[in-house]
C-alpha cells in the first residue's frame, strides 16, 4: 500500500486479560477504499482488535490514527461519530422490534420515523439490499437480518466499515450480492474491515490482509497473490491436513425419517413440512440451507426434544418418535446442537459436568443410580487430550472456554461415545480452519468406524467436503438428497432456494 | 336486597378512585419490566410509600409533600433492589420477594406512632362548573388531583414507550441487552432509572391508598394491591392501554362488589370479596390469551442477569 495516507493506522496496540494476551503490538492500516481481511484462529484476538477500534474495549498501550488524527473511542457511540461502523457476528438485532426502530439504535441522531423509513428505502435500494422499515425483525431470514445491518451502517455513511464473519449465514447468491455491495461502497471511498474464516473468499474479496496468531502479527499478505492453503498454514502456523475418508459401501439403514411435520415450539420459528429421509451406516448426510429454515427444529426432532408422531423417527427400524432424548441416546441416537453456551453445554457448569450430563448412560459413568464423578473426570480429560481442547483443565467452567474449542469439546464428547446415528448442527460455525479440519476428519472417522450421520449445517464447503449426499432445508422442507459428488455452487444456491428476493446492486459494481 | 341504593355516577366516580393505586403500581412496574427487570417487591414499595408518605403528610401538614415523600421512599427502596440485581447480579425473583417482606416490615416499624392518626386531607381539584354537569361532572370532573396525574401518567408512559427515543432505547434494553451494550448503551444505568421509576410510582400508589382511600394508617394495609398491580401489567400484555382497562376493571369490581354487600346480595362475603381479583384475571387472561404478537409481548430479557463481561 503506497497511497497517501491511510484511513485507520493501528501501532502496538496492546490488550491483556487475566491470564490471557488477546493482543499484543499489534500494528497495521487500511487505506481508503480498500478492503482489508483480518485473519487468525479462533482466540487469534481478531475479535478484541476490532473491539478496541469500535470503542468496546479500551486498548492497554498503543495508539490508534484516523485520517491522521489521533483516535480513541471511549465508548461505541464516539467510534461511529467518527465514522466507523460495525456489522456483528452474532446479530445485534432486536427480535421484537421492527427494521426502522432497530436501524435507528444504531444511529447517532436518527431523523424522525417517516424520514428515516424513507431513507432506510432509499439506501437498501441503491445497494441492492431491499428492505421494508416496517416489518418485525424476528420473522425476517438470516440473510434479510444481515441487510438491516449492514443497512443501519451504510445510513451514517461510514468511512469504515468492520465486518465481522458476515457471510457465515448466506446462501452462495446472497455472499454474490454482499460482495457486489462491498466492492460498490470500497469504490465510494470506504474502507472495509473484513473478518472471516472463507478464505476463497478473501481471496477474491480483499486488496490486502494482516493475519494474527495468538494476538501477534504473523504476516502481512496479498490475499489474491497466495493461495488458500498458504493463507490457513501461515494462520495456523503449520501444515494443514485436508479431512480424508476411505470410500465406504453403504451398510444397511440405521436413521429413518418419514412423513415428519412439526409445529414450532416459538413464535419465530419455523414449522417442519413432511420431511423424509434415511442414512445408512457409515454414510454423511449433509443437510445444507441458512439459518432459520427448520434447522433447529429438526435437530430437536432428531435428538427426541420435541416428540413427534408415532413411526415418523426409526433407528435400525425401531420407532423412536415419542422417546425422550435419554432413552434415544441409549439406543445410540446422539445429537449436538449449534448453540454451544446454553444448549449443548451448560455455560457455569464445569467440563467435568458437562461431560456427564450427555455421557452419563452410554459411557458408564452412573453406578447404580450414584453418578461417578472420577470416571466422568477421566472421560472429560479424554476428550480434552483427544480433541486438542485448549483449557486449563476439566474442572473449568465451560463458558470459560473460546467458541472453537467449546465445539471441539462438545462434538468430542459425542464422537467418543460411538453413537450409531450422530446428529451435528453447525459442527465448525465459528471455529477456525485447523480445529474445523479436525473436527470434520471425526466426523468421517466415526462414520468410516459404522455409524451414520447427519451433519446440518450452512457452511456449504464443509457440506461437500465430508456428506455422501446432499440436500436442502428451505422453509421447512427437505429437498430429495442427491449424491454430494458433482453438484455445483449454483446447483446448490437453487436447491436453498436461490437469493430469495435479491438483487444485484445497482450503479457501479 | 336493594340495588337501587347504588347510584351509578357515584359508583363510576369511586370506581376511579379504588383503581387509582394500582395503575400508578402497574404503570411503574410496566417501565420497570419493559427495560428487563421483573421487580417482585411492588407490594413492599408501595406499602413503604404508604407510610413515607403518610408519616410526611401528618408530620408537614401537607398531603403533596406525603406524595412526594412517598415517591422518594418508593425509589428508595427499589435502589435497594437495584443495587442487589444490577450491581450484585443477584436473583431477581428472590430479590423482589425478599424486598416485599422487607417492605411490609419497616412500614409497620415506621408506622407505630401513627396509628390512629388522620391525615389530611387531599383536597379535590376545583374544576370549577365542569363539576356541575349532571352525571359526567360528578363521574369525571370531581376527583382529586393524583386521580388525573395517574391518567396522565399512563398516557405520558404510552407517548415515551411508543414515540421518543429514550423510550425506544429502554424497550431495547429489555429486548436485548447484550446488543445494546454492543451498541454503546449503558444498560446497567438505564435499568436503574427504570427501577427507580417503578419504585417511585409504586410508593404514589401507597400513599394515595394511605392518605385518600382509606384514610389511615394501619399494618399491612395495601392488602395484595401490590401483587395485582403486577399480575395486571403481565395480563395487560405489557401495553399502557390494556394495564389502565385492568386497573379500572379492579377497580370497579371492588367498588361493586362492596356496594353489593351493603345491598345484603344474598352471595357470601367472601365470594364478594374475590370477585375483583377472579374478574380482572379471567378478563385480561381471555384478551392476552389470543395468537399473535400479543401473547409474545414479554420483554425478552425479563428477569435476566446482565453482565458486560463479552
Amino acid at each position: 500500500m503506497s497511497e497517501a495516507e491511510p484511513l485507520l493506522r493501528i501501532e502496538g496496540l496492546t490488550k491483556a486479560y487475566p491470564g490471557v494476551v488477546a493482543n499484543s503490538d499489534v500494528s497495521f492500516s487500511v487505506g481508503p477504499g480498500r478492503v482489508h481481511a483480518l485473519l487468525g484462529e479462533n482466540g487469534a484476538g481478531k475479535s478484541t482488535l476490532v473491539k478496541m477500534i469500535y470503542g468496546l474495549v479500551r486498548p492497554d498501550a498503543g495508539r490508534m490514527q484516523l485520517n491522521g488524527a489521533p483516535y480513541a473511542p471511549p465508548n461505541p457511540n464516539a467510534a461511529r461519530a467518527s465514522g466507523v461502523a460495525m456489522v456483528f457476528q452474532h446479530f445485534s438485532l432486536f427480535d421484537a422490534l421492527d427494521v426502522a426502530e432497530n436501524v435507528a439504535l444504531g444511529m447517532e441522531n436518527p431523523p424522525p420515523r417517516r424520514a428515516l423509513a424513507q431513507r432506510i428505502r432509499e439506501v437498501s435500494q441503491a445497494y441492492g439490499l431491499p428492505l421494508d422499515p416496517a416489518r418485525t425483525v424476528g420473522d425476517l431470514s438470516a440473510g434479510e437480518r444481515q441487510r438491516v445491518e449492514i443497512v443501519r451502517c451504510l445510513l451514517q455513511s461510514p468511512k469504515l466499515l468492520i465486518m465481522d464473519e458476515p457471510t457465515s449465514v448466506l446462501t452462495p447468491q446472497e455472499v454474490e450480492i454482499l460482495f457486489a455491495t462491498l466492492r460498490q461502497l470500497a469504490a465510494e471511498g470506504t474502507a472495509i474491515l473484513y473478518i472471516s474464516h472463507k478464505l476463497e473468499e478473501i481471496r477474491s474479496l480483499c486488496d490486502g490482509a494482516t493475519i494474527l496468531r495468538l494476538g501477534k502479527v504473523v504476516a502481512n499478505c496479498t490475499p489474491a497473490e497466495v493461495s488458500a492453503r498458504e493463507l490457513a498454514e501461515m494462520m495456523v502456523g503449520q501444515t494443514l491436513i485436508t479431512p480424508t475418508r476411505a470410500a465406504a459401501e453403504g451398510g444397511k439403514v440405521v436413521l429413518e425419517v418419514s412423513g415428519l411435520s412439526l409445529r414450532p415450539a416459538t413464535p419465530f420459528g419455523t414449522s417442519l413440512k413432511d420431511i423424509g429421509f434415511s442414512v445408512r451406516a457409515g454414510e454423511v448426510l449433509g443437510i445444507g440451507g441458512v439459518a432459520g429454515n427448520g434447522q433447529d427444529e429438526l435437530l430437536a426432532v432428531l435428538s427426541g426434544e420435541a416428540p413427534v408422531a408415532a413411526g415418523a423417527v426409526r433407528v435400525d427400524g425401531r420407532d423412536v418418535g415419542a422417546l425422550g432424548p435419554v432413552e434415544r441416546r441409549r439406543l445410540g441416537l446422539l445429537a449436538a446442537p449449534e448453540e454451544r453456551l446454553g444448549h449443548a453445554a451448560a455455560p457455569d457448569m464445569s467440563l467435568t459436568e458437562n461431560a456427564m450430563l450427555t455421557g452419563s448412560g452410554r459411557m458408564g459413568l452412573e453406578t447404580r443410580g450414584f453418578l461417578d464423578w472420577r470416571k466422568a473426570r477421566v472421560f472429560a480429560e479424554r476428550i480434552i487430550a483427544e480433541f486438542d481442547v485448549r483449557t486449563p483443565g476439566p474442572s473449568h467452567a465451560a463458558r470459560s472456554l473460546s467458541g472453537g474449542n467449546l465445539q471441539k469439546f462438545v462434538i468430542g464428547r459425542e464422537i467418543l461415545q460411538e453413537p450409531r446415528v450422530l446428529v451435528v448442527n453447525q459442527p465448525t460455525w465459528g471455529v477456525d480452519a485447523s480445529a474445523a479440519a479436525s473436527i470434520r476428519q471425526a466426523l468421517l472417522d466415526l462414520a468410516a468406524r459404522g455409524a451414520a450421520i447427519v451433519v446440518i449445517s450452512q457452511d456449504l464447503d464443509e457440506l461437500m467436503e465430508i456428506s455422501d449426499r446432499f440436500c436442502a432445508l428451505n422453509e421447512g422442507r427437505l429437498s430429495p438428497p442427491r449424491p454430494a459428488k458433482g453438484l455445483s455452487v449454483e446447483e446448490i444456491g437453487l436447491m436453498l432456494g436461490g437469493a430469495h428476493d435479491l438483487e444485484a446492486a445497482h450503479g457501479t459494481a | 336486597m336493594d340495588l337501587s341504593v347504588i347510584s351509578p355516577a357515584v359508583l363510576l366516580a369511586s370506581l376511579m378512585v379504588a383503581a387509582t393505586p394500582i395503575l400508578l403500581a402497574a404503570i411503574g412496574e410496566l417501565v420497570c419490566e419493559k427495560s428487563g427487570v421483573l421487580n417482585l417487591g411492588v407490594e413492599g414499595m408501595m406499602i413503604t410509600g404508604a407510610i413515607c408518605g403518610f408519616a410526611m403528610a401528618v408530620e408537614t401538614g401537607s398531603p403533596l409533600v406525603g406524595f412526594l415523600g412517598a415517591a422518594a421512599g418508593g425509589a428508595l427502596l427499589a435502589l435497594l433492589f437495584g443495587v442487589l440485581t444490577q450491581l450484585l447480579l443477584a436473583n431477581q425473583v428472590a430479590s423482589g420477594l425478599a424486598l416485599t417482606l422487607f417492605g411490609i416490615g419497616i412500614s409497620a416499624l415506621i408506622g407505630q406512632g401513627y396509628r390512629g392518626v388522620k391525615p389530611p386531607p387531599t383536597t379535590r381539584l376545583d374544576l370549577g362548573p365542569l363539576s356541575e354537569i349532571p352525571f359526567l361532572g360528578r363521574l369525571l370532573f370531581s376527583h382529586d388531583w393524583v386521580v388525573y396525574f395517574g391518567l396522565a401518567l399512563t398516557l405520558g408512559v404510552w407517548l415515551f414507550l411508543r414515540y421518543s427515543r429514550a423510550g425506544l432505547v429502554l424497550r431495547a434494553v429489555g429486548e436485548s441487552h447484550d446488543a445494546a451494550h454492543a451498541l454503546g448503551y449503558k444498560v446497567v444505568a438505564i435499568r436503574f432509572a427504570a427501577i427507580a421509576f417503578g419504585g417511585a410510582c409504586a410508593g404514589l400508589g401507597g400513599a394515595y391508598l394511605s392518605l385518600v382511600r382509606v384514610p389511615q394508617w394501619t399494618d399491612g394495609m395495601t392488602a395484595g394491591a401490590g401483587w395485582i398491580a403486577l399480575a395486571i401489567v403481565v395480563f395487560g400484555s405489557w401495553r399502557p392501554g390494556r394495564i389502565l382497562l385492568g386497573a379500572y376493571l379492579f377497580g370497579g369490581m371492588t367498588v361493586l362488589q362492596l356496594n353489593l354487600q351493603a345491598a345484603q346480595l344474598p352471595v357470601p362475603v367472601e365470594v364478594l370479596s374475590m370477585s375483583p381479583f377472579v374478574l380482572t384475571i379471567v378478563v385480561l387472561v381471555i384478551m392476552s390469551a389470543g395468537r399473535g404478537r400479543a401473547s409474545t409481548a414479554a420483554p425478552a430479557m425479563l428477569g435476566r442477569v446482565f453482565h458486560a463481561s463479552s
